[in-house]
């Protein structure tokens, strides 16, 4: 049922597209038929049940699967720990994650506000088994084209430090 | 500790399966003795199929054995191979001459055995060239290299090289668009002017010699790959494409916008019949056509200087767009020609186009707009079906003539079998890991062999013993001809394997040469006669006319080579028996050695920098006294007079 309505939707933008425009565009901008993904279509995968994409769910309890059981985080910012978090990030996560944009993943900022720390350490030190066994994982691998996140081979501490840096993101 | 532990319980696991005398039903189906039995070809035995498999950033093509999965042979193609001295020979160099000047190696992915009335005749085995754009035809009697052609106005040709149900046409399509003609000019301007070039290379059915008749000059998107239409749908090409957002950058993210791209539908023969009506623009082009003369022993470049384009927009009714989900990668079309089948990559779900719907919606004119002038079918008039696979990252299907398919799921790593026309998954398997393509024998035709698959993975890890960080890709062979699939052997592959093609041995072994004859060569610095060597001063070039039998060289000795000289060496091998080449290398030699197979003559070229006496010898062990096979050339100061004289046994 879902399918049909989302059929629908597409068939009568795509009539739209097709009656409207008048094709008054420059043959620079492309062809006619222009087909992007509605807004709250769902990939095929994801649960339905979920009406937003699994990059703006919010879940801070779901702690993820992998080696991080228990992650507590201490009031203050430790600046020192966030400046080395900084240094690793940048060798090893900037290539697809940017800050304050989508880009290959999602960016990092605001993780916080949606993911508990253990999640985020899990994510980094065990995508592989992450993206085939935690549901917000596997959706947020469907929802990003199927690229799946690299395991970068990081070090426990090394993840808590990026998770540091995290905390100073806005 | 980790890792002990889990050696220990594997250990373990297997002991205990070992003393029960239990047959392991898990996937791991290898350990069984039926599936052991059903791979073992015995000492002196010989395999049922053979298998073609290219061999990517080789840029060569390997032959295997099917069942057993051994290596018999490495077919040199677009790269330089010098265990034969292929593409180091004199006569081998202009094999690898394109506009862009020598190019010693390409990108081989897609080879597609020559087919009549659409099934497969073993004659000659195309294969693509990616990066340079070239096609290539080897020779199914030879198992050689016998003429390349490089594709103008192409880049990344890779829905390349998949051939019409006659070999009427071998067909190449650029994966990247470009500008048309290439010129200087902003990359961002890419979107409504960089265009796709499909072109259509026409095969001669005696000689095989291949010529393009035309290239069509598509919207800018990437074609990704092809296949032929057969039986009711022969005279059609089907084409995938990604990318029809045109983005020129993060391809990743930018080319993944669309929801569906297209499946593009050629009426080649409406082209063919426009073009030989005389449509069509001339354009000037440079490209290089490449023959290997099997009587001479060699290979000669000419340079082209036009090609025919069309426009689609020229020719109504012979282009039309099928939407199709998820940058569709592999484009199968099934035995019987009705089914079309778009593998999206970013999607769990197999779309099955129609080709009696096609036409229907065609005759109807139910267009959903156009692309650039090409009118675009309505999705849900043209589909016959969606494979709800469960799997995800489909990308290539295959058939066994009994209904079935076979579609691999790279991201999820399973064959995944299903029924044509009910479109119900009936088994699945794992692979290890992350398979791209496979293939059944005879499986791009009217008739396919539906024995056998073998799946190509691009993931080894731990299949094997390690060896350091970069690996042999793995292959997995299931036996098909059940109803569920079963997984017999896993092998190492060469290179990187894209795709492969499969016959019956019996296809080819009978029309198998075993050598050449010497009577027949027509090298123009062959040596026929045992008394026909000599050495032959031309200014600073010197020509030594040398034949090989077992085990000696004539001449052997030779004097009055001079520093500063080039000394061409034709070997001719006066062998007439099979397998017994001999090889030819000399120290200093700045280029390989090269094998010459019985009644061949093969040139390499040596400019020796020293003076002294400097030893030649047979690289290929072809006797008892093979060690004994070897000779000298004594090599003065350039302004020396010492006389030039040659000889054997003196």
């Amino acid at each position: 049922m879902k399918t049909t309505i989302k059929g629908m939707v597409l068939f009568f933008a795509l009539i739209l597209l097709g009656c409207g425009g008048k094709k008054e565009e420059k043959k620079e901008e492309g062809f006619s038929v222009q087909r992007k993904k509605a807004a709250t279509e769902q990939p095929v995968e994801t649960n339905t049940t979920n009406e937003v994409k699994a990059s703006e769910r919010v879940d801070m309890s779901t702690k993820g699967v992998g080696p991080i059981k228990s992650v507590t985080l201490a009031p203050e910012i430790d600046q020192a720990l966030a400046a080395n978090g900084k240094e690793v990030y940048e060798q090893m996560c900037l290539a697809c994650h940017r800050i304050g944009k989508k880009f290959i993943g999602p960016p990092p900022n605001g993780v916080l506000e949606r993911r508990s720390p253990e999640w985020v350490m899990n994510m980094i030190l065990n995508p592989q088994e992450m993206v085939q066994q935690d549901p917000l994982a596997k959706d947020l691998l469907q929802e990003f084209n199927g690229s799946p996140m690299s395991n970068q081979g990081l070090t426990e501490d090394q993840a808590r430090a990026i998770l540091e840096y995290f905390r100073t993101l806005k | 500790m980790k890792i002990y532990n889990h050696l220990i319980l594997t250990f373990g696991v297997a002991l205990m399966l070992f003393s029960c005398g239990q047959q392991n039903q898990s996937s791991n189906g290898a350990l069984s003795s039926s599936a052991a039995e059903k791979v073992y070809v015995a000492p002196g035995e010989q395999d049922e199929y053979y298998a073609f498999l290219s061999g990517g950033y080789s840029g060569n093509l390997t032959v295997y054995g099917l069942p057993s999965g051994r290596m018999f042979k490495e077919i040199p193609v677009f790269s330089q191979f010098p265990t034969s001295g292929y593409g180091y020979s004199e006569e081998t160099v202009p094999m690898l001459n394109t506009s862009h000047g020598f190019v010693p190696w390409d990108d081989a992915h897609h080879p597609d055995i020559s087919q009549t009335n659409g099934e497969l005749d073993g004659r000659w085995i195309f294969i693509n060239g990616n990066n340079t754009p070239r096609i290539a035809r080897v020779d199914l009697s030879t198992f050689e290299t016998a003429e390349i052609i490089e594709v103008p106005n192409s880049a990344g040709n890779h829905s390349s090289s998949f051939i019409t149900e006659n070999t009427e046409y071998v067909v190449a399509g650029t994966r990247f668009s470009v500008p048309v003609p290439q010129r200087d000019m902003p990359i961002n301007e890419y979107k409504g002017n960089f265009k796709g070039a499909l072109t259509f290379i026409s095969v001669d059915p005696e000689h095989g010699h291949m010529a393009i008749k035309f290239q069509l000059l598509m919207p800018g998107f990437n074609y990704d790959l092809s296949h032929p239409g057969r039986g009711k749908s022969h005279g059609w090409f089907f084409f995938t494409t990604y990318n029809t957002e045109e983005a020129n950058s993060l391809l990743e993210v930018n080319a993944s916008q669309n929801d569906k791209d297209f499946i593009a539908a050629i009426n080649w023969k409406k082209i063919e019949e426009y073009v030989n009506n005389g449509g069509g623009t001339k354009m000037p082009a440079n490209y290089a056509h490449n023959v290997y003369d099997e009587h001479s022993h060699t290979g000669t470049s000419t340079m082209r200087n036009e090609v025919l384009t069309v426009d689609p927009t020229k020719v109504p009714g012979a282009v039309y767009f099928l939407p199709t989900p998820k940058s569709p990668h592999g484009c199968d079309v099934d035995p019987t020609g009705q089914y079309i089948i778009g593998n999206g990559k970013l999607s769990a779900d197999l779309t099955v186009h129609s080709f009696d719907k096609m036409i229907a919606a065609i005759e109807g004119q139910k267009f959903d707009g156009e692309a650039y002038g090409i009118p675009i079918l309505k999705f849900e008039d043209v589909l016959a079906g969606q494979v709800k696979s469960g799997g995800l990252g489909p990308l290539h299907t295959e058939f066994d003539g009994k209904g079935n398919a076979y579609t691999t799921f790279f991201i999820s790593s399973e064959v995944v079998k299903w029924q044509l026309g009910t479109w119900e998954v009936i088994d699945r398997k794992p692979t290890y890991y992350s398979v791209g393509h496979l293939m059944i024998p005879g499986g791009n035709s009217r008739k396919p062999f539906g024995k056998y698959v073998v799946a190509m993975n691009k993931i080894t890890k731990d299949r094997y013993l390690p060896t350091g960080p970069e690996m042999e890709h793995s292959a997995q062979l299931y036996d098909i001809s059940g109803d569920k699939m079963e997984l017999l052997y896993d092998f190492p592959t060469h290179g990187e394997p894209h795709y492969a093609a499969g016959c019956p041995a019996e296809l080819l072994t009978s029309n198998s040469k075993k050598i050449y004859r010497l009577d027949e060569n027509r090298h123009p610095y062959a040596v026929t006669s045992a008394d026909g060597s000599k050495v032959v001063r031309d200014g600073n070039e010197v020509h030594v006319y040398m034949s090989t039998i077992r085990s000696h060289f004539t001449p052997d000795n030779i004097e009055g080579i001079k520093v500063g000289d080039k000394v061409y060496f034709h070997i001719t091998n006066h062998e007439q028996d099979f397998d017994v080449p001999h090889g030819f290398a000399i120290l200093g030699q700045n280029s390989s050695e090269l094998l010459v197979m019985p009644g061949q003559t093969k040139t390499s070229v040596w400019e020796p920098k020293q003076v002294g006496v400097w030893p030649f010898y047979c690289t290929d062990f072809c006797s008892a006294l093979h060690q004994e096979m070897q000779g000298y050339v004594r090599v003065s100061p350039a302004n020396s007079n010492t006389e030039l004289k040659w000889s054997l046994g003196e």
